[in-house]
Order: C-alpha cells, then structure tokens, then sequence
C-alpha cells in the first residue's frame, strides 16, 4: 500500500487530485486494501452539488459498507461509470481508474483543510511514493 | 482490535506466515482473508481450498447414557445413526427454539462426537452438562485438537495423494481415521461451501504438519470472508443470522432433521404447534440481478408493505450478482415471488429462490 505523492488527503481515505478548480475524489489505496474486494460502487448523479463532508455515495465491499464523503464543496461533473461492472479497479488501481467522481470546486479554501501527502502518510502509517 | 482474552488456535503462527488478515471472532483470532475474498471463494468452486475452523467446539459424548441423552436433547434420528456415520441436527431449547445448529458423529454404541459453533461453545457446553445424567461423560477437546476443512471439487483426489487409506470412496456424512505420513487424522465427508470435501481432526500439534503438507499439495488458504461467501451461496444457515433462539426449524425449513415421530425431544410439542398452525414466516433464498448485495437487516418490500428481513446477504463470487438470504411472510415466499430490497433508500428487485438453488439454476 502506497500514499501517491501529488495528492490532498481526507481523514475520512478520501484522495483529492486538483487541476485548476476541477478535483477528482477517489478512496485511497489504504481504504481499499481495508476494505477487501469491492462489489459496487455507488456514486451520485452528475449536476448534484455536494457539501463538503456530505455523503455522496458508498462502496460496498464483500464483507461491509461504507460511505464515501466528499471532501470539498462542488458540483458533481463526471462520474466514473467504469465502475459500474468493473468495481475491481478501485483495488487495482485507486489513484488512477479507481477514481470515481470530478468536482468543480465552489470554494478553493477547503483543500488547505486537507492533508498532504506526509500528513496522511502518517495517520495511516504507510510510505508516500 | 485484538483482546487480551482472545484464544488462538494451533495454526495461528500459519496464517501470519501466509499474510492473513486477522480478525476477532467468536473470542478467537482468526483469519477472514489471504489473498482476498473472491479469490479464495473461486478457488474453492474450482479447485480446492482449506479452512482453519479450530475454532469450532469438539466435545466427545460418551456412556451408556450417550444415546438416550443425545436422542432427548437433538431432534435428529440418533438411534438410526450408525457408527461411522454423521448427521446434522440441533439443539432446541423447550419453546422449540434453536439453541445451536451441530454435527454429531457417532463413533461407537456409546460414544459421540458434537461439532458445535465457536460462538455458541460455553452456552451449549453449559446446556448439555445441565441435562445430562450420571451415565453420560462430556469432554471437551476443543483445545487438544484441531480441524481443518478441505473444500472444492479437487479436495477429494488431493487428500486421497496424501492420506494411507482409501479415503476416496467414502461417502457424504461417513468418517474415519486414516494417516498424513505419521500423522493421524479423523477424516469426515462434510462441509460448509456446498462442494465435496472433508472436515478434518487432529491432535493440535499435528495441525501446523497437516495444514503444510494440504498447501504442498495445492490447496489454497481461505478465510472466514470466502467461508461466509460459500455458504451463503449453498443457502447454509448460520446461527446468529438465519438461525437463533429465538427462531424455529418449521420457518428455518430445517424439519428434515426434525424427526417428530421418534418420541420426545426438548422443545418438540412447540415445534408441533408451529407445523399444525403453520409458521408466520419462512427462510427463502433471496437473488438480485445485479450487484447490489442485500445485507442483514435489511427490509424487503412488496408496494409499501414491509413483508420480510434479509438474514444473510454477500456479493456471489460465482454468480457475480447479490445474493441472500431473508424471512418472508407467506405467500411472499413462495419460488419466483419479486420483492424489493431497500438498499440507502433505493429500491432494487429481488427473486425468491430455494435456498439451495441460489447459484445452481
């Protein structure tokens, strides 16, 4: 398990990747590996505006669910509709085609309530790479 | 996560080697993954895998007392059960309700052998040593041995390379001992995944020497993940989810280990009651089309009405879909009936399927 370099994190294994003011929102590879095998993968419709720390969907392992909360305040862009029938790709590659939605950010103030790379690297006691 | 209080078992220091992701469970630590669930369960349908289920309670019933005891206290035909051979049955409490579900081997005239559930080993230890009589003797030899499931459609060849005897031509819910190289082991054909296979006892310090020689030869370690998966796709009942005190074998349809005719058995006249009034609800199995997985809890939905709970429910390795499975009001349970399982507040259609049918059809 990794922690990507170039990333926000959230407390809540959340990983935020920013261009300009459009952020994509995935779990991180710690939450996943936690997590085991995911099943489904729920995600809101496109043109929703998210609250920050609101719920905007779950993922669902064999064994459990969780929440997946947003980490900044926005309005939902794109969904990854990938993970419709391919929910695996969260495991295999959750910095990359396990991401799951793009926010075009409302308030850019909320990424410095983020972690960076070294302070998620630490809360989850893993290396950043 | 883990208590001081937790018991480990003889093949503990096994699972850390293998990476397991260990797990309280029941009082003992167990693994619930290797590899990974699905991975594990696939195996499994495919090949052959092997469980660690030391956890398990093994407690040997013996005296000339053993069978008018047992016959009394399971409501399963202990008197037609031959030496040799192995049934599943239950223990009842007086109201009919199940106190645990067990298999019980019969090793001679009189002596038993009861495979009980981790959860339930000190309530059904308490229970058996508070009705049985001076002709009976309970041991319990959980902690000096061990037992280990082997699974999977090549179980049965693979322990046939290993062990000294025939094991191969014995047939389901029969035992014996034969030999691992120098170990000894009590051999039964029976399982939890709904594949062939054997359930295997030993001495707890030949564990690690078996549980070695079964990976040598190909088997892959599961956990309690991939254990849980394939017996929700067997449409086996697990105590605490389909099964439980407060729950009878008429609505659980586990009558067919319930021998009315026998004579007395604890809690007999109420399950009678239940089968003359007929139960207020029945175990049904439980298969969405997609891969939304219905959980324990879970309200199932016929329009507004609220006709059912899910039990059980995991995403099927095999099937690739959800699959459970939950008490309904009749006539919702009947085969083909749809209902609806309220997942987050969305409603998503479920078939009602025998439970034995749930990845077979």
């Amino acid at each position: 398990m990794a922690v990507a370099a170039d990333l926000r994190y959230s407390e809540s294994h959340e990983w935020v990747r920013v261009v300009g003011d459009l952020a994509t929102v995935g779990i991180t590879d710690h939450a996943q590996a936690e997590l085991g095998d995911i099943v489904y993968v729920e995600l809101p419709e496109a043109g929703r505006v998210l609250a920050k720390d609101a719920t905007f969907g779950a993922v669902e392992s064999v064994k459990a669910v969780s929440d997946l909360y947003s980490p900044l305040t926005g309005l939902v862009e794109e969904t990854n509709t990938e993970l419709g029938d391919q929910t695996e790709l969260v495991n295999q590659d959750p910095y990359g085609r396990g991401w799951m939605i793009r926010v075009r950010m409302q308030n850019l103030a909320e990424l410095d309530s983020l972690m960076d790379a070294s302070a998620y690297a630490a809360l989850v006691d893993e290396p950043v790479k | 996560m883990t208590d001081d209080s937790s018991r480990r078992t003889p093949l503990y220091s096994a699972h850390v080697e293998l990476g397991a992701r260990m797990v309280p469970f029941a009082g003992w630590e167990m693994p619930v993954q290797y590899a990974g669930i699905l991975e594990e369960a696939r195996a499994v349908r495919s090949g052959a895998g092997i469980f660690d289920i030391s956890h398990m309670g093994r407690v040997r019933v013996s005296g000339p007392g053993a069978e008018a005891f047992l016959d009394y206290l399971t409501p399963n035909d202990i008197r037609g059960l031959a030496p040799g051979c192995a049934h599943y049955s239950l223990l009842t409490n007086n109201h009919g309700g199940i106190i645990d579900d067990i298999i019980v081997y019969r090793v001679s005239s009189h002596e038993f052998y009861l495979v009980i559930n981790a959860g339930n080993a000190e309530k059904d230890l308490a229970w058996l040593r508070a009705n049985h009589g001076k002709d009976v003797v309970l041991a319990d030899e959980t902690t000096s041995t061990a037992m280990i499931a082997l699974q999977g459609p090549a179980a049965v060849q693979m322990l046939s390379s290993l062990a000294a005897t025939d094991v191969w031509s014995s047939s389901r819910f029969t035992f014996g001992t034969t030999r691992l190289g120098d170990l000894e082991v009590l051999y039964c054909r029976t399982g939890y995944t709904g594949e062939d296979g054997f359930e295997l006892v030993m001495s707890a310090d030949a564990a690690l020497e078996v549980w070695g020689k079964l990976l040598a030869a190909g088997a892959v370690p599961c956990g309690l993940g991939a254990r849980d998966a394939l017996r929700i796709e067997a449409g086996y009942p697990l105590y605490g989810h389909e099964i439980g005190e407060d729950t009878n074998p008429v609505e659980a349809g586990l009558m067919w280990v319930v021998k009315l005719d026998k004579g007395d058995f604890v809690g007999r006249s109420s399950i009678l009651e239940v089968v003359e009034s007929g139960p207020s609800r029945r175990l049904v199995g439980l298969r969405l089309s997609e891969r939304i997985v219905p959980r324990q809890g879970y309200n199932l939905f016929s329009g507004a009405e609220v006709v059912g709970t899910v039990t059980s429910g995991v995403f099927s390795p095999v099937r690739g879909v959800g699959l459970g499975m939950a008490y309904l009001q009749p006539p919702f349970h009947r085969k083909g009936s749809l209902v609806d399982v309220d997942v987050r507040g969305r409603r998503h259609q479920a078939i009602v399927v025998p439970k034995k049918d749930l990845i077979s059809d």
